[in-house]
């Protein structure tokens, strides 16, 4: 555990590695709208967006009720309503997905519903920025080591799978794969200084200074 | 890595120091605000106990929520009224400058921002909305974020970055009569792919890209990140600086005007620029282009057949497959003929005055058809307010469309302005995933303005050009 110091000092732990079960939702291009639809994000804070997860791929029949609530109909088979999958912490995707809109509130979802860390074929940059600052690896495989993943999980749900983020590996059952970090994604998770604002607050003096040395800043 | 573009001026320009990440702390040079990404960061803010550092180079709108019809306070959705709320109390605990709908202008956070000059080349640019790159159309280097980092701008005036890789794409030739910028760039989206732009900045240029007026730059770059790219920018000309010298930033500032020109100048890539790739697309060969499927990369010229899933990459298939069976698309069949229920005009990519202009004569002469809804939300209350001047909104109205007031409506329907059930929608807009427009079942095909006023017109998908070619349509 490292936490910068001072009054805003904020609990930032050290992300060496995530241990748990894995999801599997599958298929390229899933984007931040089926992540979490826009209609959830009319709200003031992130608090309950967890239940949302998905949301429209898990019922047939979704949408807003007379009474300010959400009519939830006919639950689909999307790995998130299934009982085995209740407890798991690692998202396995495949290609480009958290596609589309910068609202944090998709990683929101999908940490406060239980996913620890997200482990896929590749990740979109905003989404992939947004999970680093909650602290959440976004962590690469080759394809066919992602399918593979994924079709384990989907039998043997209780697998224990080690995302190594420190070393970069996903081990489950006896197998290893080669996983890869983005270097800054790396550096910050193990330092346990992924909530950049201390970081970025220390210096409030060179940061004046660069403003000031730029030709718009004088009004 | 690339050397001498813009993005490497206006990047060392802004940089404050290497962080341990890797990672460059940037100065922010403008920071964007609304209401549905602003207040949890407000909210880590006052938790950690920190101020707003830079309140000079903070504006805010609402856009997202505002009901577009009855905008009396409250509105009657509760949720768009607490949004509202919250945005007025923390803009004025801030100290913020805040375009409120009682100033006259109020409007989509990336039409304001260019309209009033706040948006300048050179500038670092960032906003918790993933259509930031809109403002790269004046050289800025502008970038979505997420709310952490709202944060962090709040609290530093910078944002931790990694630096990107840039691309150019060289458009060369001339976009054909009925071809718009939009057609362009969901052309660019078609060949490189929704995630072609991952770890890059696309630098648009060549002859096609120069022609274009300011709002066609900023429709192009609105949606850079809809092929992945995080940023994507023109570099400034005597269009770029036209459009400024008209702005309430410089309207009566010739010598402010005069002094930063120098600096526009002087960030622009140089001949001898070097890029990490390059890409050229001839603007003749581009067509009235429409998305067939769920992702804005699912492109085709209006008239051109629908792709068969078999016919894809492999790993576009299954995608194809799913969006075909969510659109009821056939492959092999062309997108023209298909038939519409609602036409959208408005969103950050489409919805400023000569988008309205160029729809209107579309309409004129014109009704919409039976059973088509057609809706006009301009951009800002400003474009508003000129469009009424040119008496568009009652050509529009006296075409059958309704005429709203200024917000993001329909693109994501996060105000009542939302898709029922399945319908079919001609859409301006940026997105077309599955339950974007505010119906799980909806269906979204993007097109240009004058494309949506072709399909409200005629009822279904339409060749603009064939359109005006019509008899009844006096030129």
């Amino acid at each position: 555990m490292s936490a910068p110091d001072g009054d805003d000092a904020v609990d930032a732990p050290a992300v060496e590695r995530v241990t748990g079960t894995g999801v599997p939702v599958r298929g390229n291009d899933i984007d931040t709208d089926q992540i979490i639809p826009s209609r959830f994000l009319k709200v003031l804070t992130f608090e309950g967006l967890g239940e949302f997860a998905f949301f429209d791929q898990r019922y047939e029949n979704t949408g807003p009720d007379a009474d300010g609530g959400e009519t939830a109909e006919s639950p689909t088979d999307h790995p998130f309503n299934e009982e085995g999958f209740q407890d798991a912490n690692v998202l396995v995707v495949n290609a480009n997905f958290g596609c589309g809109s910068s609202r944090e509130h998709a990683p929101q979802a999908l940490q406060r519903w239980g996913i620890d860390a997200v482990v896929g074929e590749s990740f979109a940059e905003i989404f992939a920025g947004n999970c680093l600052a909650l602290g959440i690896p976004t962590v690469t495989a080759e394809t066919e080591e992602i399918e593979a993943l994924q079709d384990h999980v989907e039998t043997h749900p209780d697998t224990e799978i080690t995302v190594d983020v420190a070393d970069e590996r996903v081990s489950y059952a006896d197998r290893e794969i080669d996983a890869a970090v983005d270097p800054a994604q790396h550096q910050s998770l193990v330092a346990g200084e992924w909530d950049t604002t201390a970081l970025l607050g220390s210096n409030p003096e060179q940061v004046a200074e660069t403003a000031a040395s730029l030709p718009y800043t004088d009004r | 890595m690339s050397e001498g573009t813009l993005y490497d001026a206006v990047w060392d320009r802004h940089r404050v120091r290497r962080l341990p990440s890797g990672q460059d702390q940037l100065f922010v040079g403008l920071h964007l605000i609304h209401e549905v990404t602003s207040p949890q960061a407000f909210g880590m803010l006052e938790e950690r106990d920190l101020e707003v550092a830079y309140p000079e180079r903070t504006h805010a709108t609402v856009d997202h929520i505002v009901p577009t019809d009855d905008r009396e306070r409250p509105y009657d959705d509760d949720a768009a009224e607490s949004m509202m709320a919250k945005l007025e109390e923390n803009v004025a605990d801030a100290g913020l400058t805040f375009d409120h709908p009682d100033t006259g202008r109020q409007g989509i956070v990336h039409v304001i921002g260019p309209e009033q000059g706040l948006t300048q080349p050179g500038m670092t640019v960032v906003c918790g909305d993933s259509h930031t790159a809109t403002h790269g159309a004046f050289g800025a280097l502008a970038f979505g974020i997420g709310t952490s980092q709202i944060r962090d701008v709040f609290a530093t005036g910078t944002v931790a970055m990694e630096k990107q890789a840039v691309r150019r794409i060289e458009v060369t030739g001339e976009l054909g009569d009925g071809v718009t910028a939009k057609d362009l760039i969901l052309t660019i989206i078609g060949e490189l792919g929704t995630d072609g732009g991952v770890g890059y900045v696309y630098e648009y240029g060549g002859p096609a890209v120069e022609s274009l007026s300011m709002p066609g730059r900023m429709t192009v770059c609105n949606m850079s990140i809809e092929g992945g790219a995080r940023a994507g920018y023109v570099n400034p000309d005597e269009t770029t600086y036209e459009w400024l010298s008209e702005t309430d930033a410089f309207e009566a500032s010739p010598g402010k005007f005069a002094d930063r020109k120098g600096y526009w100048e002087s960030i622009r890539s140089g001949d001898d620029a070097t890029y990490d790739d390059v890409v050229t697309i001839d603007a003749a060969e581009i067509e009235p282009t429409v998305t067939w499927g769920t992702t804005p990369g699912q492109t085709v010229g209006v008239s051109e057949p629908v792709p068969a899933p078999e016919t894809l990459p492999s790993d576009d298939r299954a995608v194809a497959e799913r969006a075909q069976d969510h659109m009821g698309v056939e492959p092999g069949e062309p997108m023209a003929g298909f038939p519409v229920d609602v036409a959208f005009l408005g969103s950050c990519t489409n919805a400023r005055l000569p988008d309205l202009r160029a729809a209107a004569e579309i309409v004129e002469g014109h009704e919409v058809a039976d059973d088509v809804r057609g809706l006009v939300v301009p951009g800002s209350q400003r474009v508003k307010a000129a469009a009424e001047r040119e008496g568009l909104d009652e050509a529009f109205r006296a075409a059958g469309f309704e005429w709203r007031g200024a917000g993001c409506s329909m693109c994501l329907g996060m105000n009542d302005d939302q898709l029922e059930g399945d319908e079919v929608c001609a859409s301006s807009s940026n997105r077309n995933f599955v339950g974007r427009q505010g119906s799980a079942d909806g269906r979204t095909i993007l097109m240009s303005p004058e494309m949506v006023a072709a399909a409200a017109v005629t009822g279904e998908v339409t060749d603009v050009r064939e359109l005006a070619a019509a008899p009844e349509v006096a030129r």
